[in-house]
């Protein structure tokens, strides 16, 4: 078998590229889409999905790929497949274009995706750095340690012991600072001789990414025990971290160790005409990429089943994170287990019993692959969803943080404005565009529940637009965008990338009823609403995709909607499929705590925005 | 979709399982092809390195990390004895005299002059794998492990928690509907496993505690009950080593519901005779579901030596099938038809469904994804 390139390096492709066949493969499905050049443009043209096979009987993941490729055969009378192999390149030359696709690629994060441990000096400097890095390749980190972690030097060699990653990243120390507690760790490392998740036999990749001065020590104590790779150090000195030669390391091991031994992904390579992409650091590409071109502070997520990732750039500042087991399928128990019921249950608009509550979602999770049937089961799915959506992002505030232990230089006016080193850079006020994905934002039956459960669980700020993924193709167009650019940004503007609308949501408290603010929109016809915005209204004023508006809104005296409480604020918003929403339910969102009187609200704002077919 | 396959669980008579048996880290292999096993025999061993104790010695001493050789007694690699003395400082007054004694019996695994670190490692801990199943030995993977083939009965569980274990089966109840209570629960149950019906309360989960069983087999529990016995909410379904004193296995999932005719009619047919079961679970990334195996008896092993996989060509009509979603969940019933257009469900999303006939002749139309073949001849 060929050696595969490094994930960074683009492969070199000999003939036109007009007829991509993509595949992302989950932890429950394998999803493949059909990518077609239409004239001067691509688009995305057919989609077919298949259970993802990386258990027995099949234990391959391209049985899986290959049942989702059959699919867009028999939809778009195309053939790709010549039994177990892909047709490539397109046969167009030969007058035969119906046959062939130019490239096949894929992400996946089938077999639980890249498990990593990672080890720092300090935990909160080059601790979350490793992780930081570890998170932005893809990565799921299943423990932190460092030196003043808390734990007892043979708690941490236990732990290491028992924890079975797939790779190990240390870091630690500036270059040129001590190199005693880096060496210290990598002693603790060769104590515990860590293996790998899966097999006996390879030894566990590992890479060294901190003090520079410490790397003949390190190899020496580690050489031998692991797969040892040297990279630049994470956080060379205090003030800047140096995150991209760590990722792609990260990002070459798993191609050439880790993946290497989950079932079938010898063949998956081999099947690939790019390298195989972590579907967190593909989806992260394309949240990139959004941010960059549009200038914009973002937040995105993908809810998937086993975990749900969330993606942040604030200031051309990008971070990841990934909630490893909040998820809607694999996981749904334990965002239970996390949210709590009584937090679960305050999004639900009637009364159930506790215990077939519980008794529905652990059913769920042995059952992963079930869909909602009744508008119950969906209504629960989505409570769910929101505190999912909720707990990921409190997580990802944590660690999308300015780095820690820097020295801040403070003038006068600073003394009254204690700001503590490592802030989140999370700014709701500041946020642009929210970004949704995962089969229940992508795939709810109606857009405005996507864009209500996002709004519920964010809550956001001010002005804030939202739109979701069409059908779940980011992972396949953030791989796509490493080949070639333009076919990846054709398609996300026309296919994968829907507007839902803009929501504006001031900031406040008060009775049902009370003012909140005052509106007037003026739309590109002319035309002016005006109207009242209460505390407890959710308004949906229709606003369609390409269209704007602009909103003067003046809110009531101790109302901020992002200029100062009662201050006006006049902006352009952007419309969408659900349209322009107005929140006067008041932020923090605070729901009705007696149970008749919260589930009249929540009726009546399902209500107002045509959440749900009316039952019966 | 003519490729994709609906997952479902076995529930068979006559089949032939393979199990790898896998050491966690190589060891040796003590069984060779072709040779019978028992379940509780040892097929392979390892030697686990055992528990690490890192000791400051610059630091207990009061010297620099590269001065540490000048005062140590044992060298790496040493044998060291429990409060044998590992290293002394010289000091001009005898009463200043510090001793470091060695906190375990081992060996002293590494001295590090960068750190003055001096790492103890105990000595190894055995590891046994044991054959599980009744069977023979068909391949011996070199200081890996082995794969046991045995002629079987199958039951599949949908959830389990608890270990691999074995026993005699004994039916506690008449029907599958019937739900298990203490008073079914006698002493003479100990060490076997445990049949119910559809549903085990939490009092009659702390009599087959006290009764000692090995294991229960059961068709469902309540959330409540599980979280109780655990102590603490699962959240993610991956187990098999939970230690609450049996293993547990569901068929149907949580609530109370009637085991399927077909599984209880073949745990009945096989009462008295023994079982390996497993309750680990893992739904994720590599599907494990809990087992029940019932070998035929080594005298049953069959000669052609291949181990008959379940064809999964996708559903037909006729076939049985169990509903594995509200509002009819747990109801089982047979494939009417298998319309190909998409159709409108409640939740108005567009889905593929079949036609499904009940005992009763009703039919319903449940969406493709909410059903789960009962599978095995």
């Amino acid at each position: 078998m060929s050696v595969p390139s490094p994930a960074h390096i683009k492969p070199v492709l000999t003939h036109p590229l007009n007829v991509i066949v993509a595949t992302d493969c989950g932890s429950t499905t394998t999803k493949a889409i059909l990518i077609e050049k239409v004239g001067d443009e691509y688009r995305q043209t057919y989609r077919g999905e298949a259970p993802t096979t990386v258990e027995a009987p099949f234990e391959d993941v391209t049985r899986g790929v290959l049942n989702a490729i059959a699919e867009i055969e028999e939809l778009s009378g195309r053939k790709i497949l010549d039994g177990d192999k892909i047709l490539t390149p397109n046969r167009a030359v030969q007058g035969d274009p119906k046959t062939g696709v130019d490239i096949y690629i894929s992400t996946s994060s089938a077999g639980g995706g890249l498990q990593m441990m990672v080890t720092g000096v300090v935990q909160n400097m080059t601790g979350e750095s490793a992780q930081r890095a570890a998170l932005g390749a893809g990565a799921i980190v299943i423990d932190v340690l460092a030196s003043n972690d808390g734990r007892l030097p043979h708690e941490k060699i236990e732990r290491i012991r028992t924890m079975r990653p797939d790779m190990i990243l240390m870091s630690g120390g500036t270059d040129g600072g001590a190199v005693t507690h880096v060496v210290e760790m990598a002693e603790y490392i060769s104590a515990a001789e860590p293996r790998p998740r899966f097999g006996a036999t390879y030894k566990l990749p590992l890479i060294y990414a901190g003090n520079k001065d410490a790397q003949p020590q390190v190899k020496k104590i580690l050489g031998e025990k692991a797969a040892l790779v040297l990279t630049d150090n994470i956080r060379p000195v205090l003030e800047r971290e140096n995150l991209a030669p760590a990722r792609n390391k990260i990002h070459d091991l798993f191609l050439e160790h880790v993946m290497q031994q989950a079932p079938g992904y010898k063949k998956l390579i081999e099947m690939a005409g790019a390298p195989i992409m972590p579907t967190p650091a593909a989806v992260g590409v394309i949240m990139e990429t959004i941010a960059k071109r549009e200038h914009l502070n973002l937040i995105g997520v993908d809810i998937g089943g086993a975990t749900t990732d969330v993606f942040s750039v604030f200031e051309g500042l990008f971070n990841r994170t990934v909630s490893a087991n909040l998820g809607m399928s694999y996981s749904i128990s334990n965002v239970l287990a996390e949210a709590g019921l009584a937090n679960i249950m305050r999004w639900v608009p009637f009364t159930i019993n506790e215990q077939t509550l519980r008794n529905r979602i652990k059913n769920k999770m042995v059952r992963p692959t079930t869909i909602p049937q009744t508008l119950d089961e969906l209504q629960i799915e989505h409570a769910i969803a929101r505190e999912a959506l909720r707990l990921a992002l409190i997580h990802h505030k944590s660690l999308a943080t300015a780095l820690k232990g820097v020295q801040q230089e403070r003038t006068i006016s600073d003394v009254f404005e204690q700001q503590q080193s490592g802030k989140t850079l999370i700014d709701m006020l500041k946020l642009d565009l929210i970004v949704g994905s995962g089969g229940i934002l992508s795939h709810a039956p109606r857009r405005v529940q996507s864009m209500l459960m996002m709004v519920d669980a964010y809550e956001p700020l001010g002005v804030t637009r939202l739109s979701v993924d069409s059908i779940f193709m980011m992972p396949h167009l953030g791989v796509l965008s490493t080949i070639n650019e333009k076919a990846a940004t054709d398609v996300f503007v026309r296919d994968c990338m829907v507007y839902l609308g803009t929501c504006v949501a001031p900031i406040g408290q008060g009775k049902d009823g009370e003012r909140c603010a005052d509106y007037a929109i003026t739309f590109q016809d002319g035309r002016v609403d005006k109207g009242l915005l209460s505390f407890g209204d959710l308004r949906l004023v229709p606003l369609v995709s390409g269209q704007k508006a602009s909103i003067a809104v003046q809110p009531a005296k101790q109302v901020n909607l992002g200029a100062g409480a009662g201050v006006a604020v006049t902006r352009e918003v952007k419309g969408g499929v659900v349209g322009l929403l107005f929140d006067g339910r008041g932020r923090p969102l605070r729901l009705p705590t007696d149970h008749a009187a919260r589930v009249a609200s929540l009726t009546r704002w399902y209500q107002a925005v045509d959440l749900y077919p009316k039952a019966g | 979709m003519a490729h994709s396959y609906t997952p479902g669980l076995t529930v068979t008579e006559q089949t032939v399982v393979r199990r790898r048996r896998m050491l966690s880290l190589p060891g040796r292999v003590l069984v060779t092809t072709g040779e019978t096993v028992r379940a509780n025999q040892a097929v392979a061993r390892a030697e686990l390195p055992g528990k690490v104790y890192p000791m400051n010695l610059a630091n207990q001493l009061g010297v620099a990390p590269d001065e540490i050789h000048e005062y140590l007694i044992k060298k790496a690699g040493d044998p060291v004895q429990k409060d044998e003395i590992l290293a002394e400082n010289k000091p001009l007054i005898k009463w200043l005299k510090t001793e470091v004694l060695s906190p375990i019996t081992g060996v002293v695994e590494s001295i590090s002059p960068v750190t003055g670190q001096v790492l103890l490692r105990e000595p190894p801990r055995v590891l046994e794998l044991l054959g599980y199943v009744d069977g023979r030995i068909v391949e011996v993977i070199p200081q890996q492990g082995v794969v046991v083939e045995t002629d079987c009965s199958l039951v599949q569980g949908i959830f389990g928690i608890g270990g691999e274990t074995w026993g005699e089966i004994v039916i506690a109840v008449t029907s599958p509907d019937e739900v298990l209570t203490p008073r079914h629960l006698t002493a003479d149950m100990k060490d076997k496993v445990v049949v119910g019906g559809s549903f085990i309360s939490s009092d009659a989960l702390a009599r087959a505690k006290e009764v000692g069983v090995t294991g229960l087999v059961i068709g469902g529990i309540h959330d409540k009950d599980l979280r109780a016995l655990l102590g603490y909410d699962l959240g993610v379904a991956i187990t098999g080593t939970e230690q609450v004193g049996f293993t547990l296995i569901l068929t149907e999932g949580f609530g109370a519901i009637p085991m399927a005719d077909k599984t209880f009619a073949l745990l009945s047919a096989h009462a008295g005779q023994p079982a390996s079961i497993s309750g680990a679970t893992q739904i994720r990334a590599g599907v494990i579901r809990p087992e029940i195996i019932i070998p035929k008896g080594a005298g049953a092993l069959s000669d052609h030596g291949a181990a008959t996989v379940p064809q999964r060509e996708g559903i037909r009509i006729g076939d049985q099938v169990r509903i594995i979603r509200d509002p009819l969940f747990g109801k089982i019933g047979k494939v009417a038809s298998l319309p190909s257009d998409l159709q409108k469900i409640p939740t108005e999303s567009d889905v593929r469904v079949m036609e499904v006939r009940f005992a009763d002749r009703s039919t319903a139309m449940i969406p493709r994804a909410n059903i789960e073949l009962i599978e095995g001849a």
